[in-house]
This record gives C-alpha cells, structure tokens and sequence, in this order.
C-alpha cells in the first residue's frame, strides 16, 4: 500500500537538446489516477513550444498501465497532427508489454471513423419509409397469426390455456374494479353537476338523470373503462411479452413447439374479451350512481324519480352498443399490447418504449374507432 | 494463520462470514485471507455458494454474521461511505455479464469512466478502443450486446469490469461457455493483467485449464461443510490432498455418492 499513495505521483520534464528536436521525459507512476493531469498537462507545455521531433523517455517509469498509453497516444496524436515526428525511446519491458497488449504500435485509434456522413434528406425518408412499411407488414403477419390461433382455438378448444386466461381476467378485470368504479363515480358526479347547473335554468332538472345515463352507457363509459385498461393492463401486456422477448424466452417457447401467439396472446385477447365489458357495465352504474347523488342532494329529484327517467331513457339497443364498443376496444388493447410486446429488440428501455407505445397507441385507436361508431350510427 | 505468511495486512480478509437465503444456510462460517497481488480461485460444485460468496465480498449480499474487511475496512458492518470508499477500488464480471442492454459495447464500457476520470471526449473514445482492443473486441464497439454472441458478450463485460483499471478484480466464471481458444486467451489476458497492472484476482471457476494455469492458491467450497474444504496450490492439492472429494474434482473424476 505504501506504494499505492492517494495521489501517484508523475515527473514531467521537458528539454531541447538542439533546435531541431525535443525531448520529453516521463518517469513515476503513469496510471488511471493521474493521466487525465498528465495529459492536460504536457499538452499545455508542448503548445506553447511545438517541437518538430518529439522524443518521449520512458526509462524511469516504474509503474504503468493502459491509461498511460492513452497518455502516449495523445500526446502522439497531437505531435503527428503537426506533422512533426513522434518516437518513444528507453521502453521498459513492463511498458513494452502494456503497449503491445492494446496495440499501441498499429493503432492509433483515430476516432475519425466513427464520425458520421451527414445522411441525405431523401436517404432518410426512405429509411423512414421502409421501417414503416416493415412495422406494418410485421403487424398483418401478427393480425393473421392471431387470426389463425383463434381458428384453431375454437377447433380444438383445449388447446387454448384457459388457466393463463382466467389469471389475465383477473389482473385486468377484477382487480381494475376499484379504479374504474371511483373514476366512474366522480365523473357521473361532475356530469350530473355541471349539467343540472344548466338544465336548473329551464326547469329541465329531470333530465339530468337522462343524460348522464344516456352519454355514460353509450359513450363515456366504454371509453373510460377502456382507456383505464389500456394504462393499466395493456402497458403490462408490452412489458411482459417484450422482456420475455429480450430474455430469449418466447425463442425458447418456440423451440419447444409452441405457437407464442397462441400461448401469450390469445389468453389476453380472450381474457380481455370477456372482462372489459364486464369492467363498462360497472362503469355505467357508478356513473349514474354518482348522478343520483348529485340530483337527489342538490336537484329537488327524488330516488325514484331519477332512475324511473333513467330507465326510460336508457334503452336495450343503446346498452349493447356500447357493451358491442367496449368489446372491440378490449381487442384494441390486447392485440396492441401484445403486438409491441412481440416487437421489442435489445435491451431494458426497449421495453419502456413498447410499454408506452401500447398506452399511447391504443388510447389513439379507441378514439379513432370510437369515431368511426359514431359515423356509423349517423348513417344507420 | 496468515500472520506467518506475511507481515503486511491481507488485501480482503473474510471472517466468520455466515450467509444465508431466508432459513437456508448457504455459508457457515467461512474465514480466508486474499493478499495483494494474488490471483484466488474460488472452485466447487454447482450450487455450493460460490457466486453467493462472491457477492457478499463485494457487498451485494449483506450480512451482520462475520465480517469483511477490504484494505482494514469492514464493509459488512461499516456505514455506507466506507462501502462507497471500497467499491471504488473494485471491478466485477457478472455470471452473465450484465451489460446495459440499450447502450453500445462502447457506451457500456465508457459508463464508468465518464462518471470517474476527466476526461476529454477524443481521449474517452481513444481509452475505451484500447479497452475493448485489449479484450480483442476492437472493432465491435458500436453493437448493442444483444448483437454480439455469449463469449463476445462476456468480454465486452471484462472490459467494462477493467475501465477504471481497479485494484481487486472479481470475477464470476470468466470463461464458462466459450470455446477453448477463447478461454486461453482471457486466461492470459487475466495473467498479463494481473502482472503488469497489479491488479487482485479473486475467481470463480469451473475450468481445470484455466485453474493450472492461473491460479497460485485455490480455496474449494462444498456444500456438505457450507464452507472450505481445502486451500492451497492446485497441482499440490491435486496429488495430496487428503479430502477425496478434493482430489476428485481435480483430476476429474465422478464421485458415486450422492450430491
Ligand atoms: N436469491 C436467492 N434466493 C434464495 N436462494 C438463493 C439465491 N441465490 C442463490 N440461492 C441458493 O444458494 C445456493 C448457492 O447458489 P450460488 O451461490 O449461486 O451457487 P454457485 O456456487 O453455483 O454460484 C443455491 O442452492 C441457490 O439455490
Ligand atoms: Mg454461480
């Protein structure tokens, strides 16, 4: 340890012996404590006096490791790309040694071939172009892989894992009741309020109970539900099919004779199926639940009145559709989810990214689609 | 014990260690020195609680059962600006790497450097190229480790365990799966550290090969004790040791009773 002190020590001297060359001694300790000062500083000393011929001693280095050739690399680099010459002189063996270990001698790891060409405008566009066009074809192999499995799953139903599928309704279903029923609740609450403040104007408070019932059932509550879906369950979708991507184990799956898709999709498309409706139906009677609060404490709005013209303005068409909508959202999610997962390449961040591409992805398409309903009603 | 090997203070010194996952016991109180300078092969079965070991001395698996000291610090049961002090002066190869997988084999083995030595960008990029020159991955700089093969992938590491040149080097099964050229090779980029940098080895492997070639002491574990069951000179234990266990592993041989 007596060696090893906090601060290693090395000499640096500098002499002209004549005009025409330089001679730069080093001797010490030339190691990773002390090169970056090293370097700092015999590149300051030889700026203010550019040598034509730089020879640098060696012979009382005592200690030396890969940092000190860095040190020689630099101050090599610096002499050359003056055109001046460049020589060690007095090499220790131990010296010697290091340098040949990383090459000093062929080497001098110009750094500038890894500076890049600036890339054409046009050469860009199409790199953009063709990763587009390669997400969207390895989307319809995955959209017919699914297809396939689902066809095969209802031939041959065992071959569907329903125990996965029943541990996905629960991690996406039940276990999303509680959010879905308080954001359900509060917006109900904020519906109610806002409109009866409008409404109150006419005399038009009984009507409060219609609209919240009619806009929760056909349209907010299926997007809601949705959307609390997509960040809870959609996002851990991406995140645990991409690292099982990243971990080789979906590559293992496949070796041993089973479909991924089969084995990691479907039971979440299933499951996703099945429960998001479900999740609406609970979101639906939050909402008016949270209506019937606001009308019956503020509004002069009885129970049964509320959900007397509740029930009169709901009808059986307008609860399908919006069950009929949550269900192709709850395939959204699921094929999304899963899709981004399945793409994930490289590393630890690569699953962040899918996870928050599953999010935004599928939050987009739910309204797209939600959209596209709409459209369609209009026309009917 | 270790006083009459030398007079100076042992590099690590473990003592009465006791490790444990939940209830099940891993280690019983294992004692050894490592001296500066050395290279330590730490051998034994699967499962006998080498890499468990190995954590524990550089902190990753804590314990207030027994003590380690690294330079006369006792990292176990010190506070945590002396454990901070004594990683600074450790490297560590992972069973399996443990490169960041989103970053360069460059941007990984620049990771600690940046954060320790100042510096400047063309001298960074130089030292990493010597770094990854060394480990004969010069020209792989640019790939993400998913992109190299298992034995690239475990030098790629190496280096990154050697950017800031530390003093003691732990290293967990450095040359499991790779071909023999490939092990002969970090074999001796092992040694020529070791010789010219000083740097402590401390070892984890399976490798006879590699075990002759490298090491000047072993020290084996074994599940049946959780602990030592020989320390001393491979090719010394391979002929004299009075543990048949011991002679067994090293002259490869199978041993009938059960694990
Ligand atoms: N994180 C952990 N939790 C519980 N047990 C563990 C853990 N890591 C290792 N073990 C157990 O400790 C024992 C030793 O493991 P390890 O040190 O990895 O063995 P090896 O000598 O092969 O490196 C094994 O029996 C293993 O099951
Ligand atoms: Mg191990």
């Amino acid at each position: 340890m007596a060696t090893a002190a906090s601060v290693p020590v090395c000499t640096i001297t500098i002499e002209q012996p004549d005009e025409a060359s330089t001679r730069l001694s080093l001797s010490g300790r030339l190691e990773s404590g002390n090169a970056a000062r090293v370097i700092e500083d015999v590149l300051s000393r030889l700026a203010t006096h550019p040598p034509l011929r730089l020879d640098v001693n060696l012979e009382r280095i005592h200690y030396f490791d890969d940092y000190g050739s860095l040190v020689l690399q630099e101050i090599r680099h610096f002499v050359e790309s003056r055109k001046a010459a460049f020589q060690l002189i007095n090499v220790p063996e131990h010296v010697e040694s290091i340098l040949s270990l990383v090459d000093f001698h062929h080497q001098d790891y110009l750094p500038t071939n890894s500076k890049k060409k600036p890339i054409s405008i046009f050469v860009r566009m199409g790199e953009a172009v063709i990763i587009q066009l390669d997400t969207f074809k390895y989307m319809t192999s995955f959209l017919g892989s699914v297809s396939i499995c689902l066809v095969h799953g209802v031939l041959h139903p065992r071959s569907i894992r329903w125990g996965d599928t029943i541990v996905y309704m629960q991690k996406t279903g039940v276990d999303a009741v509680p959010i879905v029923a308080l954001i359900s609740f509060l917006l109900g609450l904020i519906m109610a309020f806002v409109s009866s403040m409008q409404l109150e104007q006419f005399g038009a408070g009984i009507y409060v109970a219609s609209l919240v019932a009619l806009s929760m059932v056909s349209e907010f509550g299926p997007i809601i539900t949705a959307i609390i879906v997509a960040g809870r369950s959609g996002s851990a979708y991406a995140a645990e099919i991409g690292t099982m991507q990243i971990s080789e184990e979906i590559d293992a799956l496949f070796t041993m004779g089973f479909q991924p898709t089969l084995f990691l999709a479907i039971p979440r498309l299933i499951a996703a199926v099945i429960v998001v409706p479900v999740l609406t139906l609970f979101s639906d009677v939050f909402a008016i639940l949270g209506g019937l609060v606001v009308s019956s404490t503020m509004l002069d709005l009885t129970v049964g009145t509320y959900i007397t013209q509740t029930l009169e303005a709901l009808t059986l068409f307008e609860l399908m559709w919006g069950l009929m909508k949550s269900a192709v959202f709850a395939v959204l999610i699921a094929l999304v989810g899963c899709l981004r997962g399945f793409q994930v390449r490289g590393g630890a961040s690569e699953v962040g990214n899918a996870a928050t591409s599953a999010v935004v992805s599928s939050i987009f398409l739910i309204i797209l689609f939600d959209s596209i309903f709409a459209v369609i009603r209009s026309y009917w | 014990m270790n006083n009459a090997k030398s007079d100076i203070e042992p590099l690590i010194m473990v003592r009465q260690l006791t490790s444990e996952y939940g209830d099940q016991v891993i280690l019983d109180k294992v004692s050894f020195d490592v001296h500066k300078g050395e290279i330590l092969v730490i051998l034994g079965g699967s499962g006998c609680g080498k890499t468990t070991l190995l954590r524990h001395m550089v902190g990753l698996n804590k314990t207030h059962k027994g003590s380690i000291h690294i330079e006369g610090h006792d990292i176990c049961n010190g506070d945590d600006s002396i454990y901070q002090a004594a990683l600074k002066k450790i490297g560590i190869l992972f069973q399996n790497g443990a490169l960041l997988g989103s970053m360069t084999v460059s941007e990984n083995v620049a990771l600690p450097i940046i954060e320790n030595a100042r510096l400047s960008k063309q001298a960074l990029k130089r030292l990493v190229r010597m770094k990854l020159t060394m480990v004969g991955l010069g020209e792989y700089g640019h790939y993400l480790p998913s992109e190299l093969s298992g034995g690239m992938r475990k030098r790629a590491a190496l280096a990154r365990a050697l950017a800031l040149n530390p003093e003691i080097l732990f290293l967990d099964e450095p040359s499991a799966g790779l071909d023999p050229i490939t092990s002969a090779e970090i074999d001796d980029l092992i040694l020529m550290i070791n010789r010219n940098i000083g740097t402590t080895m401390v070892i984890v492997t399976h490798e006879l090969a590699s075990i002759f070639a490298l090491a000047k002491r072993v020290i084996m574990l074994d599940k049946s004790v959780k602990g030592i069951i020989a320390d001393g000179e491979p090719h010394h234990l391979k002929q004299h040791s009075d543990n048949p266990l011991v002679r067994q592993f090293f002259n490869r041989e199978s041993r009938n009773q059960a694990i």
